[in-house]
């Protein structure tokens, strides 16, 4: 269970989230949608310490800054958009750093495994040998991730992870994190720009517009027409297949 | 308004200057004012003026606004060339030394422009670290061609700026400076519109080329002219067009008048700074502008960063 | 090439240009004063070629950039006003009898002590970004620089010249105690080092990866960059500024062992270093008899090949 109280982001006098307190539940996809500049991204950074802010976040009932920092590493994980990192590094090696928290540099057998587990899983295995700057920007993408699944911790955090990625990829990455959810009790929660693969995969939406929280209630009761005009300000039709729920924003 | 202030402020410190000397105000005949006072007031006016205005075009030039002609290795390719016209022609006359360290200056700013193409910077303030880098490879020829040829002492007082010798005779060269200074209000909206990038200023119906040669051409001939006749003086062009640009924005044609007058004003003051410390001696004017300049440069950074947060 | 392979290779280059540094045109008499002249010589090169690698290596680590270095953060010019300072307030004689340790520690400390005061910026409530840092501390390099000749100015001129040759450190006139004391201190330092060389790793993958991944990254950016501070302090101290040296001996190392891994990169950069200074001094010294000091050389090929080494990359 992670426990927001009163989250507050400051910039000068600008403040990107305003006491933001929510709750979110083990063994759930969470996603957080909203215009641009809502604070989605830095909200998640805040639970994830990349940033400092106001207010209290809880992981299991315990502050994340009294956590130590490799323990706090085994149960949760971050990653952020545009993670470019610039030494040169393979696949493999990046992915393995995914086992950091648990056996600082020397591998153990078990960690190989769920390396190439997490490489496989990500369709990598090919590229495995290669050096990041040879690949796309969604191999990269792709990489990333599944660094983040070699981490292997209960919480992933994940800010935009379908960034750079093509369709198919995007589902593959999608259907991989239910997959993480409901068969391995991970609790995920990611920003996501389209809104349609919100509604198709998660369990509950956090919706925020200019630093507040609007919504944070099952995916149904948040795709509704009248709940995207609070959120994006704009009209949305919502019609249904396969009985999913689906935006048509684009006229 | 404030133009007038600063005008006001650049007569009386004119005045001040002109009556500082070793030897008091009521003894000193017309003689000692044509012949040295009014020449040394003169020089540090235009020199402050037209180092400022060239900072501040060299920062318009890059889109940086930490490029000065000092940092970005303008000065030490004229000094280079200044020490090749030495060794080659020892006698060589003023205009063939400025000649040359213009044309060294201009060269070498050129490559500078182009290696900042290349390399995509991602940080403002790593673009006059390259320059800085960039500068230290020209020195380091200009030293070992020193140390090669027994220059290395007249390398070092290039490197401190000073007023103390110019007489009449000596410094008149520094007037061309007036006409770069003018070409520069002529052109201060042409060079605000190419800090914005090629594309926008081509669009803009502005011919991007041959400003950006414009530009070049007054900071190289302001650079060589300062540099032969005073030496060099750090930090006026950094300082000033960035003190001004924080309160007024960076629309040159709205500031070039104002930061020429600050930059006039700042090297009078630290002249008669320089002057007045260890009466009768004198400070060279280099050390005084280097740590009036880096004092009120960090403040201003500083400053920025409250203002920022 | 096997990383290990190319240090092997390394390490055998510099035992052998060591030997040649000891041995190559030894004079007939007075052979045991000569060899003592050159251990001391080349020991201080070895020191400095190993602090001021691991300082650029672990520098560049920290800013995740690759065209920075230390050496550019004023402390030349702060030895310098220090020295000029204490000359000016004590006078020749008592700076004469003050003894050249205590005078050594005291500059290492207030150049220690400057770093990281220009580095608190980076991690105190209002963060600056590190290259605006560098700048800051180029800027306050060039005040020191100003306020050391205004100094001097004020300084007797004869009392200037009898000290002045202690100002420019140079490895012609390396002090003993001064090397035994610093070569304490980096060794510690390098042997410190071997237990951290997995989270210089993890730092290498930037900030955000490093703290999911379970670093506490300002306890360690700092104290990194305090041992960044100490030995760029004592190699300054020792030998005066070799600006370039570090840059050029780290960008060589990641090419030819291009690796992100800290227990290869360091060992390489440190070889490559020695290599560099003990050659280097050797041609210039018994070869071609150069009478420029060999930081001027270093200063204009390390120059040369980062720029290079940027324009051709196209980026940083």
């Amino acid at each position: 269970m992670i426990t927001i109280n009163h989250a507050t982001k400051r910039y000068g006098s600008r403040s990107v989230v305003n006491d933001v307190s929510l709750s979110i539940g083990e063994g759930t996809l969470t996603t957080l949608i909203g215009a641009n500049g809502a604070g989605k991204s830095t909200l998640l950074s805040l639970v994830g310490r990349l940033l400092e802010g106001e207010g209290e976040f809880l992981l299991e009932g315990k502050r994340i800054d009294r956590y130590p920092s490799t323990e706090l590493a085994k149960r949760l994980s971050m990653l952020r958009q545009s993670n470019h990192i610039t030494v040169r590094l393979t696949v493999a090696e990046l992915v393995g750093f995914g086992r950091f928290p648990y056996s600082r540099s020397r591998l153990t057998a078990a960690d190989r495994r769920i390396v190439s587990e997490a490489i496989e899983a990500m369709d990598l295995t090919n590229l495995s040998g290669k050096y990041l700057d040879q690949l796309s920007g969604g191999e990269r993408q792709r990489a990333s991730i599944a660094m983040i699944i070699a981490q292997d911790t209960k919480y992933i955090l994940l800010d935009e992870p379908l960034n750079n990625l093509d369709m198919a990829h995007s589902v593959h990455i999608m259907k991989l994190l239910r997959t993480l959810v409901d068969e391995r009790g991970k609790t995920v929660i990611l920003v996501l720009h389209d809104i349609n693969f919100a509604s198709c995969y998660s369990d509950a939406i956090i919706a925020m517009k200019d630093g507040t929280l609007v919504y944070h209630a099952p995916t149904d009761d948040v795709i509704t027409p009248d709940a995207l005009q609070q959120i994006y300000g704009m009209e949305i039709p919502v019609c249904e297949h396969r009985g999913r729920r689906f935006c048509l924003y684009h006229l | 308004m404030h133009r007038y202030i600063l005008l006001t402020l650049v007569v009386i410190f004119s005045l001040a200057s002109l009556s500082l000397g070793v030897i008091s105000f009521e003894e000193t005949t017309m003689h000692i004012l044509v012949q040295s006072r009014l020449p040394r007031t003169i020089s540090i006016l235009i020199s402050g003026m037209s180092l400022a205005t060239a900072g501040a075009i060299m920062q318009l030039l890059t889109s940086n606004r930490f490029v000065t002609p000092t940092t970005g290795s303008t000065t030490e390719w004229a000094k280079l060339g200044l020490l090749i016209i030495l060794i080659w022609t020892p006698q060589a006359s003023v205009v063939t030394k400025t000649l040359f360290s213009f044309a060294f200056g201009f060269a070498g700013t050129i490559s500078f422009l182009f290696i900042i193409k290349r390399i995509k910077l991602k940080e403002a303030t790593l673009v006059p670290l390259v320059g800085i880098i960039y500068g230290n490879i020209i020195a380091s020829i200009a030293t070992y061609l020193g140390y090669q040829h027994d220059l290395i002492q007249s390398i070092q007082s290039w490197t401190q700026g000073t007023f103390a010798l110019i007489l009449k005779g000596r410094y008149e060269v520094l007037y061309l400076s007036i006409p770069c200074l003018i070409v520069a209000m002529l052109y201060a909206n042409r060079f605000t519109l190419i800090s914005m990038g090629r594309e926008i200023s081509i669009s803009l119906g502005v011919r991007y080329q041959a400003t950006l040669y414009v530009g070049l051409l007054i900071v190289s001939t302001i650079s060589a002219l300062v540099l032969v006749t005073v030496g060099v003086i750090p930090f006026i062009g950094l300082v000033v067009p960035n003190m001004v640009t924080l309160y007024r924005g960076e629309n040159l044609e709205q500031n070039i008048t104002t930061i020429a007058l600050l930059g006039g004003l700042f090297l009078l003051a630290c002249d008669i700074i320089s002057r007045l410390v260890l009466h009768p001696f004198e400070i060279p004017i280099s050390v005084t502008a280097s740590i009036i300049g880096c004092l009120l440069f960090i403040l201003l950074i500083v400053g920025r960063r409250r203002h920022a947060a | 090439m096997q990383p290990r392979h190319t240090l092997t290779i390394l390490v055998i280059l510099v035992a052998l240009s060591a030997a040649l540094f000891l041995f190559y045109q030894l004079p007939g008499g007075a052979v045991a004063y000569i060899l003592e002249r050159r251990a001391i010589k080349l020991a201080a090169l070895i020191v400095t070629a190993v602090a001021i690698a691991i300082s650029t290596s672990i520098f560049q680590t920290v800013s995740g950039n690759r065209i920075l270095t230390p050496s550019i953060l004023g402390l030349d010019t702060l030895y310098l006003l220090v020295q000029t300072l204490l000359m000016f307030l004590l006078g020749a004689k008592s700076l004469a009898m003050m003894g050249r340790i205590s005078d050594f520690l005291l500059s290492v400390a207030v150049m220690i002590v400057f770093s990281l005061a220009l580095f608190s910026l980076l991690f105190g409530k209002h963060t600056m970004p590190l290259t605006m840092v560098l700048f800051l501390g180029m800027v306050f390099g060039q005040l020191f620089g100003a306020l050391a000749s205004f100094f001097q100015l004020l300084i007797d001129p004869n009392e200037f010249l009898t000290v002045q040759a202690r100002m420019f450190a140079s490895f012609n006139s390396v002090n003993t105690a001064l090397l035994f004391s610093s070569s304490v201190i980096v060794a510690a330092i390098a042997c410190a080092l071997v237990f951290f060389l997995d989270i210089l790793d993890v730092l290498s993958l930037g900030r955000e990866s490093a703290i999911t991944l379970g670093v506490d990254h300002r306890r360690a950016s700092r104290l990194f960059l305090i041992i960044v501070a100490i030995l760029t302090a004592i190699a300054t101290a020792l030998v005066g500024p070799v600006t370039f040296l570090g840059l050029l001996v780290v960008s060589l190392a990641r090419q030819i062992a291009p690796t992100y891994r800290h227990s290869i990169i360091l060992p390489t950069s440190c070889l490559l270093s020695m290599l560099f200074l003990i050659v280097g001094q050797l041609l210039f010294e018994r070869i071609f008899h150069f009478n420029t000091p060999i930081s001027i050389i270093i200063n204009f090929a390390g120059g040369i090949y980062l720029l290079s080494h940027l324009i051709l990359r196209g980026t940083v």
